[in-house]
């Protein structure tokens, strides 16, 4: 698969100039963790990769017709649905026993069939972080993935998304270095 | 909907209470053109639910009001539909959904009266007190959709059936269950409203002219008595097939997912 080439990328809102003139390579199979400070940019670069926002200027190769995945920000689950279903829903092609054994991979398993609404602000961030995983894609994007989880928690999923994005093209956007170092990724600072 | 049932809850005794008022009330007044006390008009009631023509008559009305809320209701959600899709069919609809909204109920009857016969006024007239109604809240609905998730949706590429069940129908079915709660007591008001000024034979309204015309107090009572529990099973029968269908559409078996 081709990297994802970005030249001369620039995004403004209105008068603020959120990314100018950004040139980087991102290698496909390789973790990529970008580090910035907050309001740098990160999440907007991300989102014009995904195809979510339009660029003003610049040019990004490598992407198109790729099938992302993603984690966002917030979890954006599907409140009526429970953890396995807002799951199933992005992973048609997995059995349900396939579903529920990675579920309890992640400590999820009391909560296959409670709605995600009744779920703690760390599980619900679990089940948006399997979602992205166990869905098919050729770019899975990160978000600041791991905020809210606790070090114990975090350390499990780490090995886990670790494990899970083997030989995969990823873009982990992150404030903490050690997770970073973690996942063996590349970091591009922004 | 919950917070809908319990406001709607009506307890017996409060039923008996103004029962026993109205029949109180009739015993002073003693005119029965006045004010016919419950007893007389059950006794008419169970009266006319012995013949064949109240049942007629009952159903003339039941159809056509029944089928102008339904077309309404599909009219008006694929309308919504549409304008929230295209931004012209909106700008289309605004004028003419504001139109339908302030132009007294009257001044339709009386229009339609010159335009058509009177037989199926009641059908238009039901549709077009519903219409926006169902238009404005379903299109509210629509609106409402959490961005955040259509966005996650096409990241994921999930079908547009499945964003149509699981992101857009949950978000709609509470604007369109309190729109068909308002709708249908208005559908049935200004259904027997039409047919009252236009009379078309067969049809409650026209039995109620008829109560007007010869001061026959229990009639009307009585023939009101059945507008009201008809509107009550109506809106019954048609709110739990909405709930029905909401909670089929929107209560995800793993199977289907």
């Amino acid at each position: 698969m081709e990297d994802i080439c970005i030249s001369n990328l620039s995004k403004s809102f209105g008068h603020k100039k959120v990314l100018q003139h950004l040139n980087l390579t991102i290698n496909s199979g390789e973790i990529s963790c970008i580090m910035a400070p907050s309001g740098a940019g990160k999440t907007t670069l991300l989102r014009i990769i995904m195809g979510l926002e339009k660029m003003d200027s610049g040019c990004i190769t490598g992407q198109k017709g790729k099938r992302f995945s993603a984690v966002f920000q917030e979890e954006r689950l599907c409140e009526h649905m429970t953890a396995i279903e807002n799951i199933r829903l992005v992973t048609p092609c997995l059995t349900a026993e396939t579903v529920r054994q990675e579920m309890e991979k992640l400590g999820l398993r009391d909560c296959v069939k409670q709605p995600v609404s009744e779920l703690s602000g760390g599980m619900r961030r679990r089940v948006s972080i399997l979602r992205a995983l166990l869905a098919e894609y050729d770019i899975l994007c990160l978000d600041e993935p791991f905020q809210g989880l606790d070090d114990i928690c975090k350390e499990q999923i780490l090995a886990y998304v670790k494990q899970k994005t083997i030989g995969k093209t990823v873009l982990f956007v992150t404030h903490d270095e050690k997770e970073a170092v973690q996942l063996k990724a590349k970091v591009i600072c922004l | 909907m919950r917070q809908h049932k319990e406001k709607r809850e009506i307890r017996f005794w409060a039923v008996l209470f103004w029962l026993i008022a109205w029949q109180l009330s009739s015993m002073w007044i003693d005119s029965d053109i006045l004010l016919v006390s419950p007893i007389k008009v059950f006794f008419r009631l169970s009266q006319l639910v012995r013949t064949i023509a109240f049942w007629g008559t009952v159903f003339f009305t039941l159809l056509r009001i029944a089928f102008g809320f339904l077309l309404a209701v599909l009219v008006g959600s694929v309308l919504a539909g549409m304008s929230s899709r295209y931004h012209r069919i909106y700008e289309l609809m605004a004028p003419l959904v504001l139109t339908v909204k302030s132009v007294p109920v009257a001044s339709f009857i009386i229009l339609a009266l010159i335009w058509f016969s009177s037989r199926n006024l009641s059908i238009l007239i039901s549709f077009l007190m519903v219409l926006p109604i169902i238009y404005t809240n379903v299109l509210g609905g629509i609106r409402s959709v959490d961005k955040a998730l259509l966005e996650m949706a096409e990241v994921f590429r999930i079908s547009r059936l499945h964003v149509v069940r699981f992101i857009y129908l949950p978000q709609i079915m509470p604007f369109f269950y309190s729109a068909c709660s308002v709708s249908l007591g208005l559908a049935w008001k200004a259904g027997v409203a039409a047919e009252v000024i236009g009379i078309p034979k067969g049809s409650i309204g026209e039995r109620l002219q008829q109560a007007k015309v010869y001061l026959d107090t229990p009639d009307l009572f009585a023939w009101t008595f059945v507008i009201v529990l008809m509107s009550l099973a109506f809106e019954k029968l048609i709110l739990a097939i909405v709930k029905k269908c909401a909670a089929w559409c929107i209560t995800v078996r793993e199977k289907h997912i």
